[in-house]
């Protein structure tokens, strides 16, 4: 699977949480998919999806997922230990590890390569990691839900895009009904 | 009272309660502070721009937050600053040590000295230097500014302000 089918697979269960999506490409598939108030969707800034959900998550009691990239992850390394160190169990990173730059035109990522950010996660002191399969993205992430532990889990899958639209939503109506979801 | 209780208890008069800092020596005190406070939660972070999207985070569930830093972060910040703080239009108070001023002992901290006005500038970034002790008595009134205007604002902090930069 690609991130768009992942996407479309995990939408009804996206839909009750708060979401912060990563830039460019998963951004602008989830607001196709699913728009919905509770959708934090990044126009820019790369790799900071994770820093963002924490902040929020360490702020409100609401559920909130990341959802970043592998790329976008190594770009922001330092956010794994930062989190690792600031659990919040009302957190959820989710990393789509398609072992590329998706959209950028899909150059390989180190992800992709020998580095493990699994690995790395467990290393920085995350204690809940979870590696699965593309197909198992629905259960895998649900069953974080459930336990209420602040989880990372990493999700294999192939790299590839489907075309679609820029959002032209502008960044401070994203914002602004956001944070009008969070705090309904 | 010190420099430090000050600038934290008008942080928490203005219900300043996420605070994120990367460290530097003249900020030290600050940071002892800040962490010292039952009133705020301190999130250290590795690097600026991360601090940032914690602070977005933040201020979206809620809580009003700063970042603690050193000018040299400007450096690492100003895509974070364009695309996320003033694209989305979030406040964000930053206490910034002013390194590479008057009675600087590390000649590189003055490579970033020298644009750090002109990058803040460029960036239209409301910016305040405290050289004075007595200039700290604005920062209450900096706070209520950023908060009301949802913009990033940068507080400046010399070495003497500080009273010199440690004992070097």
């Amino acid at each position: 699977m690609i991130r768009s089918e992942i996407l479309r697979d995990i939408a009804p269960i996206l839909r009750d949480q708060l979401v912060v999506c990563n830039i460019g490409l998963p951004s602008q598939e989830l607001h196709m998919i699913d728009d919905q108030p509770t959708n934090f969707y990044m126009l820019g800034t790369m790799g900071l999806s994770s820093s963002i959900g924490l902040g929020l998550a360490l702020s409100q009691p609401k559920t909130v997922i990341s959802i970043d990239g592998d790329g976008s992850v190594l770009t922001n390394l330092g956010t794994l230990p930062t989190i690792a160190n600031n659990v919040a169990d009302n957190y959820i990173l989710m990393i789509i590890d398609n072992g590329s730059y998706g959209s950028t035109g899909d150059q390989p990522t180190y992800a992709g390569m020998k580095t493990k950010l699994e690995k790395v996660a467990e290393a920085c002191g995350c204690e809940n990691v979870v590696v699965c399969q593309d197909v198992d993205t629905g259960k895998t992430l649900q069953a974080a839900l459930d336990s209420k532990k602040m989880t990372v889990i990493v999700v294999k899958c192939d790299s590839g895009n489907i075309k679609l639209p820029v959002i032209t939503m502008d960044p401070v109506v994203i914002r602004d009904r956001f944070m009008k979801a969070v705090a309904s | 009272m010190s420099i430090d209780k000050k600038i934290v208890d008008d942080l928490v008069a203005n219900d300043v309660s996420f605070i994120t800092t990367v460290p530097c020596k003249q900020l030290a005190g600050v940071i002892d502070e800040v962490e010292a406070r039952p009133e705020i939660f301190h999130i250290p972070s590795n690097k600026e721009d991360e601090g940032m999207g914690l602070c977005a985070g933040a201020w979206m569930g809620g809580k009003r937050p700063c970042i603690i830093m050193q000018n040299t972060a400007i450096g690492v910040t100003i895509n974070t600053l364009a695309t996320l703080t003033q694209y989305y239009r979030m406040p964000l108070p930053m206490l910034i040590s002013y390194r590479g001023e008057l009675r600087e002992p590390v000649a590189c901290q003055v490579e970033m000295a020298v644009h750090t006005k002109a990058l803040l500038n460029q960036l239209n970034i409301p910016t305040y230097h405290f050289h004075k002790e007595s200039d700290a008595d604005e920062f209450d009134a900096i706070l209520k500014y950023t908060f009301m205007c949802n913009k990033p604002v940068a507080i400046l902090t010399d070495a003497s302000f500080w009273g010199g930069y440690g004992d070097q």
